[in-house]
């Protein structure tokens, strides 16, 4: 393990000499109560210039991105983040403003907002769009807070229940929670899709919405969709997407065609905007008409040319986030759409399916596919075959991949297939690329029937080996 | 896997042992193979009143966050706090630790449970079929 900086202090190697002070300087107990002084100075590391950019340069250097090869974690839709999306966030006009401006000073800022929201509209189905929420999670919250504003605008007080699949991402009743719904679980049938009778037994006059993700976390697209809107529909709830996977069907189909009232989007999966760490996230939420005086405030107006901040909007749940949302992560998305226009969209939409299907295809003889059959942009492997063989499980697997220079995909996740490894390559990668993916995995297979060991013990090649997850969880040790 | 007789078993692999109308709950062994490493269980609270069905705490283990369901309506009565500190019990003995006991207000709820050799039976189909 590299030192931490902490470690690397050496007192007085500082590489900065401040100019002597021309103020008069009065003591700190002057203007601070001494009970809030501290006594000792903190400890902050000193090093000089060189070896600080050291330092995290050697730290860049163990870390592994879209930039440094494949990273098929399913459900995530990490694709490349286009460059020039990094130079539009950065020209001054947009980096250099002030979110307390007068409106009419950032007008080119509320115009690409404006122009954001009414291609998020467009490729979505919806009306009207907030840009606000700071994540996928967030926005979920975001749409269970609409779905509960509208309900109790209606006097509708007896839904306290949402309906949320089995296969279904954590942060669906992870939100509906935080917002004060009880979570119902849905079946899903032996085709991994929603069981339509499931759904009709738990639909009832105490259920707020449903919320879904389609194509669901199988890759599968949810087929019976016009049926389980109409169901939804039908019991008085509202219907709520996950945007999660949105890469599969745009350009090509729209959740506000599918029925769905509410959906968020996650413009850092499939917008391209950076992921994770290397984000922050957005999750743009957008609404059918009926539900837009709802959506938290301010939206963006435009009258003639000129482009305002709306605050009146009396039935608004209110503010989500302070200010209008993470701009430069929305200008990112902006450009990004514009680049790709409506065909690009479809077309990236298009290659994502195809190259999830090419490596389901080229995987099914080494590894077992489940739902084997045409899929969206992910699918799901499992290592039923090696467990069998050599009682290699996925975990042992994904570790290999590492060996093998790639991220692991997302694995023990959707929790309704044992042993789950899934894949979403995305349209990003070309067939040479999914080529050496697929190689290595069929490698690993191999492995798994020949030399075991290798397998179980990986990772061999990097800086850290096999970690110890149940002690880390059991025992964590969060601080230094 | 260990199947114990004497007890009753819900489909969703939970075991219920019945001294009078108190029901004591926990998971099988079935579940506890299948959680893999249990790392933190949320327990129910004292005196709450819990539907047959209804959820009655939270087990997470190094591959999920699974719900655990009350297979009778009644009240808590008991929760067994060993648990907060050392998760680890579940794996090692599970029809040893309980995870609470429920008194019962309709005994009628253990007529929709299983006895052992249906549920050995479900074992056996979840662990074959499925895709």
């Amino acid at each position: 393990m590299p030192k931490l900086l902490i470690e690397k202090n050496v007192p007085g190697s500082n590489a900065f000499a401040l100019p002597p002070c021309d103020l008069n300087m009065s003591p700190l107990e002057d203007s601070i109560p001494s009970q809030f002084l501290r006594q000792d100075a903190p400890r902050i590391p000193e090093l000089s210039e060189v070896e600080a950019v050291r330092h995290y340069t050697e730290l860049s250097h163990r870390a592994y991105g879209v930039d440094d090869g494949l990273y098929p974690l399913g459900s995530c839709t990490m694709k490349y983040n286009p460059k020039i999306n990094e130079w539009a966030a950065r020209l001054p006009g947009f980096a250099h403003v002030h979110p307390y401006q007068p409106a009419r000073t950032v007008q080119g800022c509320l115009q690409l907002m404006s122009e954001t929201e009414k291609m998020l509209c467009e490729i979505a189905g919806m009306d009207r769009f907030t840009l606000q929420p700071a994540a996928g999670a967030h926005g979920e919250m975001t749409g269970a807070m609409i779905i509960k504003a509208y309900h109790t605008h209606h006097q509708d007080h007896k839904r306290t229940k949402m309906l949320i699949p089995d296969s279904a991402h954590g942060t669906n009743p992870a939100t509906t929670n935080v917002v004060g719904y009880k979570v119902v679980e849905l079946k899903s049938n032996a085709d991994g899709l929603i069981d339509l009778d499931d759904l009709r037994a738990k639909m009832d006059d105490e259920v707020a919405g449903l919320m879904l993700t389609n194509p669901n976390t199988l890759g599968l697209f949810e087929k019976d969709i016009d049926e389980i809107a109409k169901i939804v529909h039908g019991g008085g709830g509202l219907l709520y997407y996950d945007g999660a996977n949105l890469n599969a069907i745009m350009g090509v189909a729209r959740p506000g065609d599918m029925g769905f009232d509410i959906v968020h989007v996650n413009l850092h999966k499939t917008f391209s905007t950076p992921h994770g760490g290397g984000g922050p996230g957005s999750g743009p939420v957008g609404v059918k008409a009926f539900l837009a005086d709802y959506l938290p405030m301010p939206l963006i107006k435009k009258e003639g040319e000129e482009y305002s901040l709306d605050y009146d909007r009396p039935l608004s749940i209110g503010r989500v986030r302070s200010f209008y949302g993470n701009f430069g992560v929305i200008v990112k998305a902006y450009a990004y759409i514009l680049a790709l226009g409506s065909e690009g969209i479809r077309d990236a939409c298009e290659q994502a399916v195809l190259n999830a299907n090419y490596l389901r295809i080229k995987l099914r003889d080494d590894y077992h596919i489940p739902f084997d059959r045409l899929c969206k942009h992910e699918f799901v492997a499992t290592s039923r075959k090696q467990m069998e063989e050599s009682h290699i499980s996925t975990l042992d697997i994904a570790k290999r991949l590492m060996d093998y220079g790639y991220h692991p995909p997302t694995v023990y996740f959707p929790l309704i297939v044992k042993e789950a490894l899934m894949v979403e390559p995305t349209e990003t990668e070309s067939r040479e690329r999914l080529d050496d993916f697929i190689a290595a995995m069929q490698n690993i297979a191999q492995e798994s029937r020949k030399t075991p060991d290798i397998v179980l013990s990986a990772p061999h090649s990097t800086v850290i080996k096999r970690i110890d997850e149940v002690q880390a969880a059991r025992n964590p040790i969060v601080r230094w | 896997m260990k199947i114990q007789e004497g007890l009753y078993y819900s489909v969703e692999h939970e075991w219920l042992r019945v001294e009078d109308d108190k029901a004591y709950v926990g998971i099988t062994d079935f579940a506890q193979q299948h959680l893999g490493d249990i790392v933190f269980v949320e327990l129910p609270e004292l005196d709450e009143a819990v539907e047959a069905g209804g959820q009655i705490g939270v087990i997470e283990s190094v591959k999920a966050v699974s719900s655990m369901f009350s297979p009778v309506s009644g009240t808590i009565i008991e929760v067994n706090e060993e648990l907060e500190n050392a998760p680890e019990l579940l794996n090692e003995d599970p029809y040893g630790q309980h995870i609470a006991v429920i008194k019962m207000n309709n005994t009628a709820d253990l007529d929709g449970l299983l006895n052992e050799t249906q549920y050995s039976e479900l074992c056996e189909k979840e662990e074959q079929g499925g895709e």
